[in-house]
């Protein structure tokens, strides 16, 4: 398949986007990718999604990611099959609950991203501001392994296990 | 406060001022909450809405936004009000014709508005004319805090601030930046922007909002993506790099249309002219259509000394009296009156009772008539 952007190079990048209902798909070289800031993101995140799939997952994800189909959340009664209807949560806690089924969406809707980096409320306690410095780390510790960056990996989990204190 | 005492004229962001003002008609900030300790609307009672309506509300209409605020029950508000205030981009589409216990706090000069109880417990938007995207976030994040001072909302460390739908997950911020493309339009290159769109991972929608089609060339852009991303990130993209290209785009399109098509563009000016000027009967999305090109004309003329016969007879036209400066000439801001004050909820409740389609069509030919006519009249 030949890039859509050049028609020249062979579409190696093959992006499909749903907005409103409406699904359109892009197919480009890495070429014409690299000049397209949102190609290159889209692109990264294969690795990033298996690892952060793996480091949410405890235990068992393929039972509980089988059973989660069936649960009713315990605090509002929402379920998975709602959602599919819906397009809404039913409370807040279904992020939690549901997060195995609800993960991958999250991570498609934000261009493979899954953690916040903004805004926090004002009144956020310490231990929340912590959490979300650690969860930034920690996406770091993860980037700084594959690419074989020891000496920074060591720095970041040294930070890590200094605010877990 | 009645909505009829705003219902006869613009509102302040959309008097076509404010930076890039002849492509960027208005920029808008959205922000997504809910309170902590209550389920999503989705799996409300009637009840517990109306337990989050009047926890906001209390927390609201108290604020300090350097003007004066008011606050609709949209639920009961007579189906002529919801439209309005949907033509004047003071609520959604959705929380007009929703279901259950909401409403909106508005301010004055229709520059804030918060929709208690549409997808989500609580969305504030800030909106200002032109392309003015920071000082929009800094007045909503403002806001915003005073509000939290208030009310614990719904947040989770991992993924920000919780709100029903994922695609709004994280921030909560959505950015949109209403555009006037009608030079992309004339020229065939309108999918140039759709494309550069895409590639941006924007969504493009029509003039009022999710669903509708771009009426008078008019095109809403907005961020996607909300998590993992901070609010400044997204706003530098659009005011460094997305608003930019697009501007780009348009202008080369403009000066396309002066250098070598200059026959298209009079065309259509005059056509417009003529069919605003003399037209009995016509319909909204017809007014629409052709108060672009004379935007278009203006605008050229202004920002690009640009002047073509059509172009210099425009000129000759005069304004409708509420917008004569000195020189008494057609502005974007009698253009912007005619758009909003003919559309159909504005002329209706202006007129005092509902009135059927041609009914409507001819007072609307009137109103455009008469404003632009006057100055011929007082000519001759």
């Amino acid at each position: 398949m030949q890039c859509q952007i050049c028609n020249k190079n062979n579409a190696t990048i093959h992006l499909t986007e749903i907005a409103d209902g409406v699904r359109t798909e892009m197919h480009i070289c890495e070429h014409c990718a690299a000049e397209q800031d949102i190609a290159v993101k889209s692109h990264i995140p294969i690795n990033e999604l298996l690892s952060s799939l793996l480091a949410v997952q405890p235990t068992d994800d393929e039972l509980s990611g089988d059973s989660e189909q069936k649960l009713a959340c315990p605090n509002c009664g929402f379920t998975l099959a709602q959602f599919r209807k819906e397009g809404v949560l039913g409370c807040p806690y279904d992020y939690e609950f549901f997060e195995k089924s609800l993960l991958p969406l999250i991570e498609k809707a934000h261009n493979g991203k899954t953690t916040h980096c903004g805004k926090l409320p004002s009144k956020a306690s310490k231990n929340t501001k912590n959490e979300i410095e650690i969860l930034n780390l920690r996406q770091q510790l993860q980037a700084a392994v594959k690419s074989e960056d020891y000496e920074l990996a060591a720095k970041l989990r040294d930070k890590i296990n200094k605010i877990e204190k | 406060m009645k909505l009829t005492d705003i219902s006869n004229d613009i509102n302040e962001w959309f008097n076509g001022s404010g930076p890039l003002a002849d492509i960027v008609i208005s920029s808008r900030i959205r922000l997504a909450r809910n309170i902590a300790g209550h389920k999503f609307l989705s799996h409300c009672s009637n009840t517990e809405k109306s337990e989050i309506l009047k926890k906001l509300r209390d927390v609201l209409m108290p604020l300090d936004l350097g003007d004066k605020i008011f606050y609709i029950s949209v639920d009961k508000a007579p189906t002529l009000s919801r439209h309005f205030l949907v033509e004047r981009h003071l609520i959604s589409r959705h929380h007009a014709f929703g279901k259950g216990p909401r409403g909106v706090v508005i301010a004055r000069k229709e520059f804030f508005t918060a929709m208690i109880n549409e997808e989500d417990h609580l969305r504030l938007q800030v909106l200002k004319a032109g392309c003015q995207l920071s000082q929009c976030f800094e007045q909503i994040n403002n806001i915003d805090n005073m509000i939290e001072q208030k009310v614990d909302f719904a947040f989770s460390p991992r993924y920000g601030y919780l709100t029903a739908c994922p695609t709004n997950l994280g921030t909560g911020v959505r950015v949109s930046v209403m555009l006037h493309l009608p030079a992309l339009k004339m020229t065939g290159q309108i999918d140039k922007f759709f494309n550069a769109a895409r590639d941006m991972s924007l969504a493009v929608r029509g003039l009022f909002g999710e669903g509708t089609e771009a009426a008078s060339d008019l095109y809403q852009i907005s961020n996607q993506v909300t998590l993992g991303i901070s609010e400044l990130d997204i706003i530098s993209q659009f005011e460094n790099t997305i608003i930019p290209e697009i501007v780009e785009y348009e202008n080369a399109a403009r000066n396309q249309l002066l250098s070598k098509q200059t026959d298209i563009l009079d065309d259509k000016i005059s056509r417009a002219m003529a069919l605003l000027q003399n037209a009995h009967l016509i319909s909204s999305q017809e007014a629409l259509f052709l108060l672009s090109h004379l935007r278009l004309g203006i605008n050229m003329h202004k920002y690009m000394g640009a002047s073509t016969p059509a172009i210099e007879k425009l000129y000759t036209l005069c304004g409708t009296p509420k917008d004569t400066d000195k020189t008494g000439r057609l502005s974007i801001a009698t253009i912007n009156r005619l758009f909003m004050l003919t559309l159909p909820a504005h002329l209706q409740l202006n007129y005092g009772k509902s009135l059927d389609s041609t009914h409507r069509d001819a007072l609307r030919a009137k109103i455009i008539r008469s404003a632009l006519n006057q100055d011929t009249q007082q000519k001759s």
